[in-house]
């Protein structure tokens, strides 16, 4: 299908022969090599074991909370708990206001309007979850609508979920044209586009969603809604890390990455830097090209920095309650 | 004929329910009352006391939320398995503390009866400490103890069994869960009953202990935010006043106990000493 559609896209001329139809799109996203699977897993194991001590673990805390998409996706979010939320994004410590905020707040899109009035001038993001988040499943008209609901309100960033039905089934064009709708919906918020690896079954069909959509315009791959389980694992972060580090060595352009369910812990959150600096490159150590997307992560990380400035454990009555 | 080679063993933490090896990988010698080599025991290091303490507040809500008559029935259960344990812990006593077997199987007696006593306390502790308050007005008020959560144990040196049952038995009763450090030079008695508490019906985490150097973890257990009460029986004297200071920095209930003659009968002293009385008024009811 949808020759017509993909012949127009904005992809890079590197790649203008992957995107001309289904079948070469299919053709190259199948000519991909595949991921050794023994391999990934083990190399992400293996840079798990890395020690971080003392300065680099003050600054990898420090560039994990600027890092977090503080994210509330609830269906008992409340106007109120939202705004607890971007006063906490604001200023995750109130009591050292040197700790850095952190990038953005993540909400549904009818909390956009809240979450924009509370972070106002103060750098913090807000991303929205869109297109019939989390399962996806929904007709294109609503998806777009539901897109540019979330962009009036005045979201920066849109999280949207592809439609993994049509991946496994095969469909890459449809993947591919709704991306690309979504991302001109999106005008100048960027687009973070969740590829759910928890359903995806397999590192090959990762790598091909990773591509499919750094193809179709994405800024960012996410790995998760964080609805399904598992949600972000390291060896998934590797293979999405090669494929935006590949897509800068090819085109010149830098993608982010996000992964996001699941990350609760300081030591995680610094497994995950380990594997950008060694697998991306020391580039994407920075809020623009990589996230988490974490509501329990950042009291950790808080909890971490002060036991790295106070010598002695922190626990959780010292942070608030979320 | 050749004489048997007997087996030495290296034990290992018990923490949340498992048991673990040192995070440092140390171990360290434990030898009986004349100094012959008994086993290895690991050397736990200020990484186990922070895992011990997220597994004792993991265990919390649970532990504290049974019912005081099951917490009281899994309590006596242990105690029928402290009782299967009896010839172990006799040797045991009697090596480390270098006493006759007659002796270390009245002190095997007496902690098993320790155990017992606290067991039936755990149902009626708050009918003891709480109370119905009279009020002048058209309200009802009443005060009922509550666990105060998790507790850091320094376990007495000298009394390997006997003192470490009368310090942990009234933590667990009341609801609480602990993190205790055992004696440092005799550890053996913990360490079986470690050993019973995991075949028993006691949650994991709810009792984490840690062989090693106290006053090497002391001070990580004082200082611990999330800890909420520390019992200073087994602490070093030169340690003391600076372990009180760190503990009251996060406003932690502070026992000041010493090793005492644990064959004396107990009271609820030590019940006392982990709860926290919570009033509460109530408009009277339609």
């Amino acid at each position: 299908m949808a020759a017509s559609t993909t012949t127009t896209s904005g992809s890079p001329p590197e790649f203008a022969d992957a995107t001309r139809d289904e079948t070469s799109l299919r053709r190259f996203l199948h000519g991909l090599p595949g991921v050794d699977q023994v391999g990934v897993e083990q190399r992400a194991a293996g840079l798990a074991t890395r020690s971080i001590k003392k300065a680099s673990k003050m600054w990898a805390i420090d560039m994990a909370i600027s890092m977090v998409d503080l994210t509330t996706l609830e269906g008992a979010d409340t106007a109120g708990k939202v705004r607890t939320l971007c006063a906490k994004a604001r200023r995750p410590e109130p009591e050292r206001p040197e700790v850095p905020h952190v990038a953005a707040v993540c909400v549904y899109p009818d909390m956009v309007e809240t979450a924009v009035a509370e972070v106002a001038g103060t750098g913090v993001g807000v991303a929205s979850v869109a297109t019939a988040f989390p399962s996806g499943r929904s007709s294109l008209r609503i998806k777009i609508a539901d897109t540019e609901y979330a962009v009036e309100a005045g979201a920066t960033e849109i999280d949207m979920v592809i439609d993994r039905g049509a991946f496994l089934s095969g469909r890459y064009g449809q993947v591919f044209d709704e991306i690309q709708t979504i991302k001109r919906a999106c005008g100048d918020a960027h687009l973070k586009v969740i590829l759910e690896t928890g359903e995806l079954a397999t590192y090959d069909n990762v790598r091909r969603a990773s591509w499919l959509a750094l193809l179709a315009g994405g800024d960012f791959i996410k790995t998760s809604t964080g609805k399904v389980s598992p949600a972000a694992t390291l060896p998934v972060t590797h293979v999405m890390l090669q494929a935006v580090h590949d897509w800068h060595a090819v085109t010149g352009e830098l993608r982010g990455v996000k992964p996001a369910g699941g990350i609760r812990t300081t030591k995680d959150a610094i497994r995950y830097l380990v594997a950008v600096q060694e697998v991306a490159g020391p580039q994407w150590l920075d809020p623009h090209l990589f996230r988490f997307g974490a509501s329990s992560l950042l009291n950790d990380l808080l909890m971490q920095r002060r036991t790295q400035l106070d010598g002695f454990y922190s626990g959780p009555d010292y942070v608030t309650v979320d | 004929m050749s004489e048997r080679l007997s087996v030495a063993k290296t034990y290992k933490l018990y923490l949340g329910g498992a048991f673990p090896r040192s995070e440092s990988g140390r171990t360290y010698p434990v030898t009986d009352s004349r100094g012959k080599f008994l086993a290895n025991a690991a050397q736990a290091s200020r990484k186990d006391v922070r895992e011990a303490v997220v597994a004792a507040r993991k265990a919390f809500g649970k532990w504290s939320g049974a019912t005081a008559y099951n917490r009281g029935q899994v309590l006596y259960r242990v105690a029928e398995l402290l009782e299967g344990r009896r010839e172990q812990f006799i040797a045991e006593v009697a090596s480390s503390e270098g006493i006759q077997a007659k002796k270390a199987a009245s002190i095997v007696d007496a902690a098993i009866d320790r155990w017992v006593w606290y067991a039936g306390w755990t149902d009626k502790i708050a009918t003891v400490l709480g109370a119905s308050n009279p009020v002048a007005g058209p309200y009802f008020s009443f005060s009922v103890p509550e666990p105060t959560g998790v507790v850091g144990v320094l376990a007495p040196q000298k009394s390997s069994l006997l003192g470490l049952i009368s310090v942990i038995a009234p933590v667990i009763a009341t609801g609480c869960t602990a993190v205790v450090v055992t004696s440092q030079d005799r550890p053996l008695s913990a360490i079986t009953l470690s050993e019973v508490l995991a075949t028993s019906d006691v949650p994991g985490g709810v009792v984490n202990l840690l062989t090693g150097h106290t006053a090497e973890l002391a001070p990580w257990l004082a200082s611990h935010a999330d800890v909420n009460a520390l019992d200073l029986t087994g602490a070093p004297d030169e340690l003391r006043a600076e372990l009180e200071a760190s503990a009251s920095g996060t406003v932690k209930r502070v026992l000041r106990a010493t090793e005492e003659d644990w064959a004396k009968q107990p009271d609820i002293r030590r019940l006392r000493a982990v709860l926290e009385t919570k009033t509460v008024w109530h408009p009277m009811g339609v």
